[in-house]
């Protein structure tokens, strides 16, 4: 059974239609790149699995999207708890203007965890599993603006974990960050990969090839070729994705 | 840059203008221009602060001893007692023996203290005349009757203006707080689109709606309302004014702080939501903390508004210049004062200039929420950097 599954999906913002009828499916414990040009509908894809699109007003969805088998737009879903399975890192790190300690914990406290204990020890599993506790252990108390960028990406990460997630959503979590900072997270990726199922929109292709075991190439809100990373980037059948990924277009 | 200065410089001019009136309250002797008070030649009283005049004639003070002087009954004597020693005949037909009668009175009686017209002070006259002190700021400040017009020396105390006017003005904001933050969050977070883009130009039509009217409907709603609700012999208390400036707070309130809570960044929104937290919980973690200084900011200027009115609060809260100790007493606050008396008083008299002083700490007063409402705004954007 797949992790994620979704059949005939249809995305209106309003009139405009941002996604064609795309069917996709991602198998537990790896990690999916979603690739293709800007407003191409990856990132509405991306959103639409934690119903992060339900913040705008006036859209509209058919199709079914199953999570562990469970359809998560059905009408009992609650909204809340899908999002503490499916964490979400942004194309911005966007720390609250809290502790760093305060920052991890948010998650926590948020689901009502109040035990002091199982927080400190969930918000320093977190830290340490993005390899972020040597930097920060002596500054938890310090505001999060205090951390580079990179830094800052990782406690988001760190945060979006501590609140034990299966699904991590990553929107092109490296475009505002160095190569150094960028590496380490991809590092970071292929480290959660076992436990954690990723899906990555990223608009550099050789962080596709280096991170992705599979690769869906989304193009005009349509999903036009979808197989294993190695396939789309060697062999595509789909002219269109190879001049994408050749750089002919993009 | 001239509009600019221009501006400036009239601003100057009239804070300037006002402290130079209000000044001279405390250059003046609190005793009406052309009257005199006088006792006995052999007095040894030579000087009365303006509060111990107060209370010799409210007989509070009967004897000469508490004053320091000889134990001798204060006897007190106004002009119109006269009739009551002499008779008519005595006095002439056009009142020409008058100074010759006070004169005569105040010499034989030790104890006396005499309040009469500088006309009537014969021209060797044989009492001794008492000086008066000017009032001191401490006293004008803190007194707590206000009687500018009082016979024989003016009662210039102000504390009971000055709490009149914070008790309407914190009970607006009790009520306006609550209620205007509410709305903000339901106009920010909450509503559609749509409903915002009606209601937010309704509320904003709020604020420009006459304090008059404002005050109208206090009067024929409200005030009633409070009267039967509590069942008081009154309505007009100070209940009535907070609600009244309540409702004219409430679209400065609202609207500053939605636009405070609008600012508040998509992706910390975003970062809250998608960590499971609900809505409600990302509102009042997420969106009221990163707006704090800007709700701060609209209660304060709430608060300026509420302080500074003047129409709709004389109308409701029944006027009554004593310190009130619940909200549903009758106050008198410091403009609806300044509304209500400058017409009566004299130009350039004590009266006129107190008012003016009155002016003065009102101006102080809403200064220093500006100065408030600075100081927050600025820590505020200064924390998000």
């Amino acid at each position: 059974m797949h992790k994620i599954e979704s059949k005939n999906i249809n995305f209106y913002y309003g009139e405009t239609q941002a996604l064609h009828d795309v069917s996709l499916s991602m198998k537990e414990n790896t990690v999916t790149a979603l690739i293709g040009p800007s407003g191409c509908g990856k990132s509405t894809y991306l959103r639409l699995l934690n119903r992060m699109n339900d913040l705008i007003d006036n859209t509209n969805l058919t199709g079914s999207i199953l999570i562990d088998g469970q359809d998560i737009y059905a009408k009992n879903t609650n909204v809340d708890d899908l999002r503490k399975n499916v964490g979400m890192v942004f194309q911005k790190p966007n720390p609250f203007p809290k502790s760093i300690f305060e920052n991890v914990a948010y998650g926590l406290k948020v689901n009502g965890i109040t035990d002091k204990k199982i927080i400190e020890e969930r918000v320093i599993t977190s830290i340490e599993q993005v390899a972020l506790w040597g930097e920060v252990k002596d500054k938890l108390k310090k505001s999060a603006f205090e951390l580079s960028g990179g830094q800052q990406q990782r406690l988001c990460i760190a945060r979006a974990l501590a609140i034990q997630p299966s699904i991590l959503l990553m929107d092109e979590p490296t475009s505002a960050l160095d190569p150094i900072s960028t590496s380490k997270i991809e590092e970071l990726i292929y480290e959660l990969k076992n436990k954690y199922t990723i899906v990555i929109v990223t608009h550099n292709m050789q962080q596709a090839g280096r991170v992705s075991d599979t690769t869906a190439f989304f193009y005009m809100g349509e999903l036009i070729e979808y197989d294993k990373t190695k396939t789309i980037f060697t062999k595509p059948s789909q002219k269109q994705t190879e001049d994408y990924i050749t750089g002919r277009f993009g | 840059m001239l509009s600019s200065a221009a501006t400036s410089i009239t601003v100057v001019l009239i804070v300037f203008f006002l402290f130079i009136e209000g000044a001279g309250v405390f250059t003046k002797k609190p005793i009406e221009e052309g009257f005199l008070l006088a006792v006995h030649s052999t007095n040894p009283i030579q000087k009365l602060e303006p509060s111990q005049v107060k209370d010799i004639f409210d007989q509070k003070i009967t004897n000469w001893k508490q004053l320091g002087g000889k134990n001798e009954p204060i006897v007190l004597f106004r002009t119109e007692d006269i009739t009551e020693f002499y008779s008519e005949a005595e006095l002439g037909e056009n009142f020409e023996h008058f100074p010759a009668k006070i004169d005569e009175y105040v010499s034989k009686t030790p104890g006396v203290i005499a309040f009469f017209s500088d006309k009537y002070k014969a021209k060797n006259f044989h009492g001794k005349e008492l000086e008066i002190n000017k009032i001191k700021i401490f006293e004008f400040l803190s007194g707590e009757e206000w009687f500018p017009t009082a016979q024989p020396i003016a009662q210039m105390g102000v504390k009971a203006l000055i709490y009149g006017t914070l008790w309407v003005s914190f009970g607006a904001i009790l009520l306006a707080l609550p209620i205007g933050l509410a709305a903000a969050i339901y106009l920010s977070e909450i509503a559609r689109k749509r409903t915002r883009n009606i209601l937010k130009p309704l509320i904003e039509l709020l604020a420009g709606i006459p304090s008059v009217v404002y005050g109208f409907f206090g009067l024929v709603v409200i005030v009633p309302l409070i009267q039967s609700v509590f069942g008081l012999p009154v309505g007009e208390t100070g209940l009535a004014g907070s609600i009244v400036l309540a409702i004219m707070a409430l679209p400065t309130i609202i609207t500053i702080s939605e636009d405070a809570m609008r600012t508040t960044p998509r992706a910390m929104k975003e970062a809250s939501l998608a960590l499971g937290a609900s809505h409600w919980q990302t509102i009042y973690k997420v969106t009221i903390p990163y707006s704090a200084s800007g709700i701060t900011a609209g209660a304060i200027l709430g608060i300026g508004r509420a302080i500074g009115e003047t129409m709709a609060v004389l109308m409701v809260t029944g006027n009554a210049a004593i310190i009130p100790h619940t909200l549903l007493a009758p106050l008198r606050t410091i403009p609806a004062t300044i509304a209500a008396e400058l017409g009566e008083a004299a130009n350039g008299g004590l009266h006129y200039q107190s008012l003016f002083a009155l002016g003065c700490i009102l101006f102080l007063i809403t200064f220093c929420i500006n100065m408030l409402v600075e100081l927050v705004t600025n820590r505020g954007s200064h924390k998000k950097h």
